[in-house]
Order: C-alpha cells, then sequence, then structure tokens
C-alpha cells in the first residue's frame, strides 16, 4: 500500500476529491516523513503550524466542491521564494533573520489554490552552484545511492533541496527555480521531473533575483502529469513584474493526449560533446527511439553556437547578479558587519558584503562587476548578449523549419559524490548546466524526465525543449518519453 | 586577458566586498580563469548583431504613475539591522 506521502499529485487530488483522504492526513504524512529525514537536509525552515492551518482550511474547501487541484496538496517551497512571516534566505547568511512582509506571486497563488506550504527547502547560495554545497544551511543530500556505496551525493543544484524533497517523499511537489538549469539537473539527479517554463510564464515578484532576464520558477515532481498539474497553479499574469506575460493559461494536464504522431523532434548535433559517457549517449539513442516508435519523425538539426552557450552565460549571468546583489548593502534587511572605531558607510557595505556573500556568490559578483566595468562592457558583455541573439537565432530557426521539440541529455553524468568537485576549477562544475543554460538564454521552456539508471543504479534524465509558450505540448512530449521509458525505480530508504 | 593584484583589488572594492591584502592574489587566478574561459566569445563573429536586451519580443506594459500603496512604515523598517525613529540607521556619511 502506498503511503500518503508517496502519492502523487494527481493521485492525491482524486482521493481527495472522493473524500478517501484528507488534506490534514496528507499534511501529517508529509511532516513525519520530513520529521525523519533530517539526514537529507531538504528542509531547513520547517512551517507545520502553517500546513496544519492550510491543510484544515483546505479540507473545508473540499468539502464545499470548490477546490481547485492543488487544494490541499502539501508542497515544500525554495527557499528563494519569498513567503511572508517565514524565514526566507535564499540561503544565504546576508539574509539571515529575514522574514519577508510580503509573498512571492508564485507561492501566493499556491496558497490560493489550497497548497499546503510545509516549509522552506534547501539550494545553492542565491540559486549559485550545482551541488547544493554552496548553501549557508550546508548541502542537501540525494536521497539516492551508488548501490551499496554510502557515500553522500549531490541532489544537484540550484533547487537540490526540492529534488531530495521530491525524490524521498517528504512532499507531494516543490517549487523550484532555473536560471542555468537549477530545476533540470537536480531533477535528473534525483530521478524526477522538473519543468522550466517559458521565460516570462511565471511572475518573478517576490522571488529572490539571481539574473533577471534568465530567472524562471518552475515545479518539480514525481511525474510529467503532476508537472502539468502544479505549472498550471503557478503561472499567469501578473501587473507587478513586467515581464511576465499577459497570456491565457491553458489547461496543461489536458495537453496530456500520448499522441504525438507526425510531431518533429530534432537532435541537436552540437550537443554531442566530446568525452560524453557511453551511457548518456545510449540513454539519448534510447530516448529518441522511444519517440520514433510513438510516431514522431526524427530529424537531425544543427544549433550552431552551443558551444559558447556557457561562456555567454558566465558573462550574462554574473552581470546581472553583480547588480541585483547590489541590493545586499546591511542598511534595509539582513545581515550587517559589527564595525570597528572609525568604520564609515564603505567600511559597513564591504565588511557586510564580505561576511553574508559565501565564496562562489562573492566570485560571481566580483567576475560580473569586472565585466560590467568601464572598458570592459563592450569587449564582455556587449559581445555576450550578442551571442545569446545568435543562440536564440539558432532556435527560432529549427522552430521555423516545423520542429516542434528538441531531444537532449540533460546533464552530462549522473549526481556526483558531495565534495567531489571541491578540488576542481569552477569552470568544472559550471560544466553541469551544458545541456540546460542555452535554453534559459533563449528564454524557452525545458523539461527534465527521468528515463533510465546507470551502472551504479543512479537515475539519469533527458531534457526536452520545446516552442515559446507551448509548454503543454511540451510536456505531453514528455508524457510520452515517461510511458514508454516507465521509469519506476525509487530510492532504497537509508536516511 | 589576465587580472592582476591591483585589478583584482579594485574590482573588489567596486563590489564592495572587503578582501584581505593577502587574498588577493588567489582571488586574481580564480577572476582569470573565468576569464579566458569567455575568451572563446571572441571566436564568433558578431558583426550587425544587436546586443539581446529582451527575450521574448514583448512591450513592457505601461501603468498609471499613481500611488498604490503606502503607510506600512513599520513593516518596511521591520528587518532593519538598526532602525531609529522610523528611519534607517548607517554611520555617519557627512563628515
Amino acid at each position: 500500500m502506498t503511503k500518503l506521502n508517496e502519492l502523487t499529485i494527481a493521485a492525491a487530488r482524486d482521493m481527495l476529491r472522493k473524500g478517501e483522504v484528507t488534506s490534514a492526513e496528507l499534511t501529517e504524512a508529509c511532516l513525519s516523513a520530513i520529521d525523519g529525514a533530517g539526514a537529507l537536509n531538504a528542509f531547513v525552515h520547517k512551517t507545520p503550524e502553517i500546513a496544519r492551518d492550510r491543510a484544515a482550511a483546505a479540507d473545508q474547501r473540499i468539502k464545499a466542491g470548490e477546490a481547485p487541484a492543488m487544494c490541499g496538496i502539501p508542497v515544500g517551497i525554495k527557499d528563494l521564494f519569498c513567503t511572508r512571516g517565514v524565514p526566507s534566505q535564499a540561503a544565504s547568511n546576508i539574509l539571515k533573520g529575514f522574514k519577508p512582509e510580503y509573498e512571492s506571486t508564485v507561492s501566493q497563488q499556491l496558497v490560493d489554490a489550497g497548497a499546503v506550504m510545509l516549509g522552506k527547502l534547501n539550494m545553492d547560495e542565491f540559486a549559485m552552484g550545482s551541488s547544493n554545497e554552496t548553501s549557508c544551511y550546508g548541502n542537501a543530500v540525494n536521497p539516492w545511492r551508488r548501490g551499496n556505496d554510502d557515500a553522500a551525493l549531490t541532489p544537484g543544484g540550484s533547487s537540490g533541496g526540492s529534488a531530495s524533497a521530491v525524490a524521498a517523499d517528504l512532499c507531494l511537489g516543490a517549487t523550484g527555480t532555473d536560471t542555468g538549469g537549477s530545476i533540470r539537473q537536480p531533477a535528473a539527479f534525483t530521478g524526477i521531473t522538473g519543468i522550466k517554463p517559458t521565460y516570462g510564464r511565471c511572475s518573478r515578484w517576490g522571488i529572490v533575483a539571481f539574473a533577471s532576464s534568465l530567472d524562471q520558477a518552475g515545479p518539480m515532481t514525481k511525474d510529467v502529469r503532476d508537472a502539468a498539474i502544479m505549472l498550471g497553479a503557478m503561472c499567469g499574469h501578473d501587473p507587478k513584474d513586467s515581464t511576465s506575460a499577459d497570456l491565457p493559461v491553458p489547461d496543461f494536464e489536458a495537453a496530456l493526449t500520448g499522441d504525438i504522431r507526425g510531431k518533429k523532434i530534432g537532435i541537436p548535433r552540437e550537443y554531442r560533446m566530446d568525452g560524453m559517457p557511453d551511457e548518456i549517449e545510449k540513454l539519448w539513442a534510447d530516448g529518441t527511439a522511444m519517440l520514433k516508435d510513438a510516431g514522431a519523425e526524427i530529424v537531425d538539426i544543427s544549433l550552431p553556437h552551443t558551444k559558447y552557450a556557457l561562456p555567454a552565460y558566465y558573462v550574462v549571468a554574473p552581470a546581472e547578479a553583480s547588480s541585483n546583489l547590489a541590493r545586499y548593502d546591511g542598511v534595509r534587511y539582513g545581515h550587517r558587519a559589527k564595525l570597528g572605531q572609525g568604520d564609515g558607510i564603505t567600511e559597513m557595505y564591504e565588511k557586510t558584503r564580505a561576511e553574508g556573500f559565501g565564496h562562489e556568490v562573492q566570485r560571481r559578483v566580483m567576475i560580473g562587476t569586472y565585466v560590467l566595468s568601464a572598458g570592459f562592457y563592450d569587449a564582455y558583455y556587449n559581445r555576450a548578449r550578442k551571442v545569446r541573439a545568435l543562440i536564440k537565432r539558432d532556435f527560432e530557426t529549427v522552430f521555423a523549419d516545423g520542429i516542434d521539440a528538441i531531444l537532449t541529455p540533460a546533464t552530462p553524468s549522473a549526481a556526483f559524490g558531495l565534495g567531489e568537485m571541491a578540488e576542481a576549477d569552477p569552470i568544472a562544475m559550471y560544466l553541469n548546466d551544458v545541456f540546460t543554460v542555452t535554453v534559459n538564454l533563449a528564454g524557452l521552456p525545458g523539461v527534465a524526465v527521468p528515463t533510465g539508471l546507470d551502472r551504479q543504479g543512479l537515475p539519469l534524465g533527458l531534457q526536452l525543449i520545446g516552442r515559446p509558450w507551448e509548454e503543454g505540448a511540451l510536456l505531453n512530449h514528455a508524457y510520452v518519453l515517461e510511458r514508454a521509458a516507465g521509469f519506476v525505480a525509487r530510492p532504497a530508504k537509508w536516511w | 586577458m589576465s587580472i592582476d593584484i591591483s585589478t583584482a583589488r579594485k574590482v573588489a572594492h567596486l563590489a564592495r566586498i572587503a578582501v584581505k591584502e593577502e587574498d588577493l592574489p588567489a582571488l586574481a587566478g580564480e577572476l582569470s580563469a573565468v576569464l579566458a574561459f569567455m575568451e572563446q566569445l571572441n571566436e564568433v563573429d558578431v558583426e550587425g548583431v544587436e546586443p539581446m536586451t529582451s527575450v521574448t519580443p514583448m512591450r513592457l506594459k505601461r501603468r498609471k504613475d499613481v500611488v498604490t500603496d503606502g503607510n506600512i512604515q513599520k513593516q518596511i523598517l521591520s528587518n532593519a539591522p538598526d532602525a531609529r525613529e522610523g528611519f534607517f540607521a548607517v554611520p555617519k556619511v557627512v563628515e
């Protein structure tokens, strides 16, 4: 018998509506799973009182028969989302003690839909990282292990706590954010589904900003149907975010017909990287065959500027971050350094930011400062923005040629060990995002779906990239892939 | 482009992050490595390409220039490390 915290959102919704379970019961099951999973360090601020209140309210609403799909569903919220009265630190010491007086639009929409917040989830500091190792809360841990080896593995990052929590059944779904792959890479590392929607689908209001032209929120869930349900509740136009799209939100779940006959799937040759592990090659080939068997037409395509996506990203994202993170000055919120005799305001800024920001964040802020500084703006920042335009044009060209979706690996490897990359240079860590950053640079929707296991028994995922604003069609492709792959493996419980 | 110690010192100051003198050589090395990675962008022919300013081609929404909020001084100051008499307090800035 499936435990209540192991249910999918869709199954829980159906049972709630039939009166077979209450939100209060689902919520208690998740809260006790969370209490038993301290070793994963996924939930970093627990909110059981809020959860119980919202569950009771949801049960009333369900009884009254007017409950939306997410009503009564227990979820986790990434620490990057501001939640009223609840610590929202972006996993940074510089926001220690910060309790927002407001609620992010996305988390408010989940509240309005009746979803139950269980607490805040671990992540890389300011979403800068691919392994959850830059968090001020310490590492989140992947529930998956390599066979009988008890070495702790990364759940990926930056939405590592979200991925770990969903994979370990601590919640039914979680919010994530994705600036260069921060939803899709951790989803792939933990055997779950994660979608980054089209830039502008989800409001960014109230989400701690990293790189504003790249950041998007999205759901991380146990399967594709759940991703469709939860995405529907998260997105929609918001006048408080000027880049939020004023477009109707379609019924994404209704788009899951399982029929992709005649659709054209692009296989980009530039994603076949030198030194790509055989297992990733095979996973990709298998996924291609699955879509072909489902009646799709497979087309070799070229995205010629792919190689330049990572360097362009690591100019644009730090540049925007250096500007966004200028607000952490020790004046209005968060940490302020203790000042010495005679210290003025400049020393206050410099000491506060040195103490409050971790190493990776400091490095990115300084890189961003450098590429935006007088004399280098054209050589780095403007050039990167031009290359970004070319990367976007690559995608526009293949979509104009009739491609419906693009299939690529989600990550260049399975989850690696925590600490294994400590001695590597930052570029080696950045390579985790090699298949995912292009999608952020072009503002497209992308979804990661688990489709296989590696030799050591760790999950591997594929990525599908869709046309802008066509998340429904994209999720339908993912649904076909999910059904064909039949990925049912679960991590053995050790925590 | 390699970053020397004095450039690293300057960048740290521009970013308002205190870096100890003895940490500057390592910082300069790290920044240089990341910049070397970015040098690849020089291989791309960007002649005649406009730098991207907007991810999705849409006109930014306009809103009425009116006051929609206010009288929330307490909430605004509630997270301040040092607030006094309804103001954010900072070290003396005028000599």
